[in-house]
């Protein structure tokens, strides 16, 4: 199934939850509501399932408008953060939950749920209560009882945040395989972008209740158009300093104290004579060796298969990633190369991308 | 060989920490109990003692000088004997019953739905409402009732009920068993409201979503989730108000006295009262009052224990079985 939101706001008060969110879901896609804490995920998602009522825009199911149904008339699926398994029914009525709803004749009902509880690996557990589950057994209690009856749409609202890290990578894979497997368009809510970044066909990136891009995983990592999303995908975080870019005998440098690189001419244009500009780099984009730019070590942290070094230049902090065996101490006088055909460039007023708006 | 010594000095070791630990635990367990025990037994178990050894006596205003005389049970088959007593017993059983199935939990269950199923606000002003016949002084709000259900000429009910054709009666005297379930049940469905409304609001909004996105209407999210989600505050209530409607007399006292003509609405325990404390001549049955009063507590200790197996109480504390997936 299709969903299509157009300008879709919520507000209570003054309050804004989603501001004029415009965006469409194809047939079988996966995508990934990614925002920090309080961006508006979770109202846009309600919205989408009919409970709370839009202040203003269109919801579309395959190009009908929904906004008057009813969330039973929606046929949605939803998996919660916290599980919202109901305590007092087992397993078994839990995950029938919505065919008794229906009126599903007893027999077909338990046949049903019990080959839903089979695929998810609890079928021998359904006469227990949640209470006498583990939270990865009642993560895949939730997500039955969600698949059961056939929805055309899956809701997810954070559904791993309360999983501990091994078991969340394990229902991450899960629950992409099953929703491949499935073909069931999803909406998968995130604050964590390395789920958005590995589950999803495409990210809705928010903020403050504002769409703020929606792109491929690629694309928002390669091409970031603000330097809220520069800074939100990726891990660890871009590098962000401010330069100023300059063309001298043909070639575009980015300098501030201490530092200078030639940027390549497609990106330097944008960038040059525009002032005081902000320059981002990621970790991994910038390798130590024999020639560079010179700074000293001022932390080193650990990271398990590579370090994360926190570098000085001049009065600038820089983070990269570098090979443990190097053993570097703090105090270390390093030289850094920094890929610069990976540099992006942000206005500081506005933080859009000088490279990718159009 | 050494090394077997020092294993066997750690286990006895061992051994001794966890007896400690042990003691402590039972210690601190009773430590926990001690506030509550110590309240049961000065306000609960010593006073029923002395109520038994008092409905052991023939303790009355006309011999509380001379010394006890036990007479056995006689104050109990004197009692069973009552020529009033199926009739004192019906209507007790009757006034339980039907204040408690429409007032104290029914009224008050569907006033908490309805107050949380509507705007915050209005919700909260209507409950709010309902609080003030219990803020009320007893007199003066059966005064008030005793004043709408007034004979003809006067009664507010009288009055309100003539342009409808219905001819004007003592509404009290014809009809105090209706006025005697409603004096006490806009009372008494107070407090179960309010209990019930914060049980309600405390049920996470997850579940509702979910129950909603999973196709229930709202009279089947009501059944299937909010009534199973407030079991315990239901058996708490329905518990708790048996009790206190079994052992409160004072509306029926200030309404109908009992009345209207003999036993009409005299109940259990205004029949110890009456017994024990107040006649009409002066003569105060402290010992037959007592009986009353005894059997009273029996019974209210019977029917908390069949309430607790009713809702299945050990359900609630059972055991988890979890196993790591
Ligand atoms: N029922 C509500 N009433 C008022 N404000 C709300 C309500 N629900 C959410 N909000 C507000 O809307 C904003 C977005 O919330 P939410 O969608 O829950 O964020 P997220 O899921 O991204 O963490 C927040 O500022 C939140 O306080
Ligand atoms: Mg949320």
């Amino acid at each position: 199934m299709r969903v299509k939101l157009e300008n879709l706001t919520k507000r209570w008060g003054n309050v804004v939850g989603a501001d004029h969110i415009n965006l469409e879901v194809g047939d079988g896609e996966f995508v990934a509501f990614l925002g920090p804490s309080g961006c508006g995920k979770t109202t846009t998602l309600l919205m989408i399932a009919g409970i709370y009522k839009p202040t203003e825009g269109i919801i579309k199911f395959d190009g009908q408008i929904v906004n008057h149904l009813a969330p039973k008339d929606r046929n949605i699926g939803m998996v919660f953060q916290s599980y919202a398994l109901y305590p007092h029914m087992t397993v078994f009525q839990n995950i029938s939950y919505p065919l008794k709803l229906k009126k599903v004749p007893k027999e077909e009902m338990q046949k049903h749920a019990q080959r839903v509880a089979d695929m998810m690996g609890i079928g021998h557990l359904m006469d227990r209560k949640p209470a006498q589950l583990s939270g990865g057994q009642q993560q895949r209690v939730a997500l039955g009882r969600a698949l059961v009856k056939e929805p055309d749409l899956l809701l997810f609202d954070e559904p791993l945040s309360n999983l501990d890290a091994r078991l969340r990578l394990t229902m991450r894979s899960e629950i992409k395989r099953l929703q491949m497997e499935l073909g069931i368009t999803s909406i998968y809510v995130t604050h964590d972008q390395v789920e958005a970044m590995t589950m999803a066909n495409r990210i809705a990136v928010m903020k403050d209740g504002r769409l703020q891009a929606y792109a491929t995983p690629d694309e928002l990592y390669d091409r970031p158009r603000t330097l809220f999303i520069a800074g939100f995908v990726g891990n660890p975080p871009m590098n962000f300093l401010e330069v100023e870019v300059v063309r001298e005998n043909g070639d575009y440098h980015a300098r501030r104290e201490g530092f200078d690189v030639v940027v390549p001419a497609d990106r330097g244009v944008k960038a040059a004579g525009q002032g005081t500009i902000i320059m981002g780099i990621r970790p991994e984009d910038i390798t130590l060796g024999d020639e560079g730019i010179v700074g000293e070590v001022y932390v080193v942290e650990p990271l398990g298969r590579d370090d994360l070094v926190d570098v000085r230049i001049g009065k600038a902090d820089i983070h990269v990633l570098a090979d443990p065996e190097k053993g570097l101490k703090v105090g270390d006088m390093v030289r850094l190369n920094f890929d610069t055909h990976k540099i992006q460039f942000f206005d500081p007023q506005t933080e859009q991308s000088l490279l990718w708006t159009d | 060989m050494a090394e077997t010594i020092a294993g066997d000095e750690a286990v006895a070791g061992q051994g001794q920490i966890s007896r400690w630990a042990q003691i402590r635990a039972t210690l601190g367990a009773w430590g926990f109990m001690s506030p509550a025990a110590v309240l049961v037994t000065v306000f609960f178990f010593i006073p029923v003692i002395i109520l038994f050894v008092i409905s052991l006596t023939d303790l009355s205003s006309s011999n509380f000088s001379d010394p006890l005389t036990f007479i056995g049970l006689d104050n109990y088959a004197k009692l069973f004997r009552d020529r009033f007593f199926p009739k004192i017993l019906g209507n007790t059983i009757r006034y339980v019953v039907l204040t408690l199935g429409f007032f104290n939990v029914g009224l008050a269950l569907v006033l908490a739905l309805l107050t949380t199923h509507i705007n915050r606000r209005a919700g909260f002003f209507f409950r709010l409402v309902w609080l003030l016949p219990r803020i009320t002084p007893s007199v003066v709000y059966v005064l008030m009732w005793r004043r709408i259900a007034h004979q003809p000429p006067f009664g507010i009910l009288n009055q309100l009920l003539a342009p409808f054709g219905v001819a004007p009666r003592y509404w009290l005297v014809k009809q105090p068993w209706l006025f005697v379930i409603l004096v006490n049940g806009f009372v008494g469905a107070s407090f179960g409201m309010i209990i019930f409304t914060s049980a309600i609001e405390a049920i996470p909004r997850d579940y509702i979503i979910a129950a909603k996105v999973d196709g229930a209407s709202t009279w089947q999210i009501i059944r299937d989730i909010t009534l199973p989600m407030i079991k315990w505050p239901l058996l708490f209530v329905t518990t708790y108000q048996t009790l206190s409607l079994l052992t409160s007399f004072q509306y029926i006292l200030l309404l109908t006295e009992g009345g209207p003509g003999l036993y009409t609405t005299e109940v259990w325990a205004l029949t110890a009262y009456k017994r024990a404390l107040k006649t009409y001549f002066g003569h105060n049955q402290w010992g037959y009052g007592a009986a009353w009063g005894f059997i009273l507590v029996i019974i209210g200790i019977a029917l908390s224990v069949i309430y607790l197996r009713v809702f299945r109480f050990n359900e609630l504390v059972q055991e988890p079985k979890i196993d790591v997936l």
